[in-house]
């Protein structure tokens, strides 16, 4: 899923300005998970913001929605009203959940509460960590399901550097070696030959380096009307 | 701002085991405590949101505090731990908001601890009345007459 980080709330509140009608808007998927920006943390920011607009001596008006999905239409349709009645919304969504508000919502104005972080998961409660970097070409095939996009610092593709100590990545003693845990599961697995398969340079071009990506699928697709 | 005469107004959120019982043994051996503390119960201390505590602060409260059983003796093993770890995310926040952390704080204490209830309650209703009433409260007055 998406992981996210709540912005300081400073920084919150710079992004509101001088706006008197507030709406934050939460989203109960991925975010919600994370405790980043579900209806929780959606209630306790606009209990925070109220607080403080208060103690500035300048309260404002600050109510909070929360929706099942953000980035989804059929989901966020149903804040029309209360964003046409904002003078600004803090999305408490990943960064795709502010912009399908900002697309369906060509009037309001919209901005982010969170730091979109990374794609990952809850390693245990409290703590999540970055599994995937949607590359567009997936190799975990060959790498026995461990991901050197996203976990080994440097992205390689062949086998670890030799900065690589004790399991430990010499970027960051608590970043785990990913060839190191590659390596070790091709081994338990009796699957070490695949530690020699050759890998070509990857083609970045499926990843973000071919820019902004789409999937059209045809068989999906509502045919127009003719 | 004026600490003459100022009660104030304290909220008291504490588990139904240690943390109530400690209020009950107060009360029973007659141990005098301020009378502007007001307590809500909670099923336990892990039960901590920080949501409550915001509102207790937006409903005028100029202190809160949580009281959990002692940490190794949680009627649900843990849960007062877990509220604890909330206290201290929400008196990050309250520095953020303006109000102080300081307004907030956690005890700990075993249902029989009677004593370590009024304490608690002088401590709290002392560094409050110290650190003067809520902005918030103040806001309302001035808006209020
Ligand atoms: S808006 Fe973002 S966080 Fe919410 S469900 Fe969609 S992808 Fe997940
Ligand atoms: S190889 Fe690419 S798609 Fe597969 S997990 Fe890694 S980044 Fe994600």
């Amino acid at each position: 899923m998406i992981i996210g980080e709540q912005k300081p709330l400073e920084e919150i509140k710079e992004l509101i300005g001088d706006a008197r009608k507030v709406l934050v808007a939460g989203c109960g998927t991925c975010v919600a998970v994370c405790s980043a920006g579900g209806e929780r943390e959606a209630q306790i920011l606009a209990s925070a913001l109220r607080l403080a607009f208060q103690v500035d001596g300048n309260s404002r008006e600050v109510t909070e929605a929360t929706v099942q999905r953000q980035c989804e239409w059929e989901y966020i349709d149903p804040l029309a009203e209360q964003v046409a009645e904002s003078d600004v919304v803090v999305s408490l969504a990943c960064g795709i959940g502010v912009q399908t508000l900002v697309e369906r919502f060509p009037e309001a104005w919209i901005v982010p509460g969170l730091n979109t972080t990374f794609l990952g998961m809850p390693q245990e409660q409290g703590i999540w960590v970055e599994r995937c970097q949607a590359c567009g070409q997936c190799i975990l095939g060959v790498t026995a399901g461990i991901c050197p996009i996203a976990r080994c610092s440097k992205q390689l593709l062949n086998g670890p550097c030799g900065g690589s100590h004790d399991g430990k990545c010499e970027v960051n003693p608590d970043i785990e070696c990913a060839w190191h845990l590659i390596y070790e599961r091709l081994r338990k697995l009796g699957k070490l030959e695949l530690m020699l398969r050759f890998q070509p340079a990857k083609d970045w071009s499926v990843s973000r380096d071919g820019g902004p990506r789409r999937i059209v699928r045809e068989d999906l697709r509502v045919l127009p009307e003719t | 701002m004026s600490d003459n005469g100022f009660e104030p107004q304290i909220t008291a959120f504490m588990c139904i085991y240690c943390g109530y019982m400690a209020a009950d043994t107060a009360g029973a051996l007659r141990i005098p405590y301020p009378a502007n503390v007001k307590l809500v119960k909670l099923p336990c201390t892990g039960k901590t949101d920080p949501r409550y505590i915001l509102q207790a602060f937006e409903e005028g409260a100029d202190g809160v505090y949580v009281v959990a059983c002692p940490v190794g003796n949680c009627h649900h093993v843990r849960g007062n731990e877990r509220g604890y770890a909330r206290v201290q995310r929400t008196k990050k926040l309250l520095d953020a908001i303006g109000l102080g952390g300081e307004r907030l704080e956690m005890f700990f204490m075993s249902g029989g601890q009677g004593q370590a209830f009024a304490d608690a309650a002088k401590e709290m209703t002392e560094r409050i009345r110290s650190l003067g009433p809520s902005p918030i409260k103040e806001r309302v007055n001035e808006l209020t007459g």
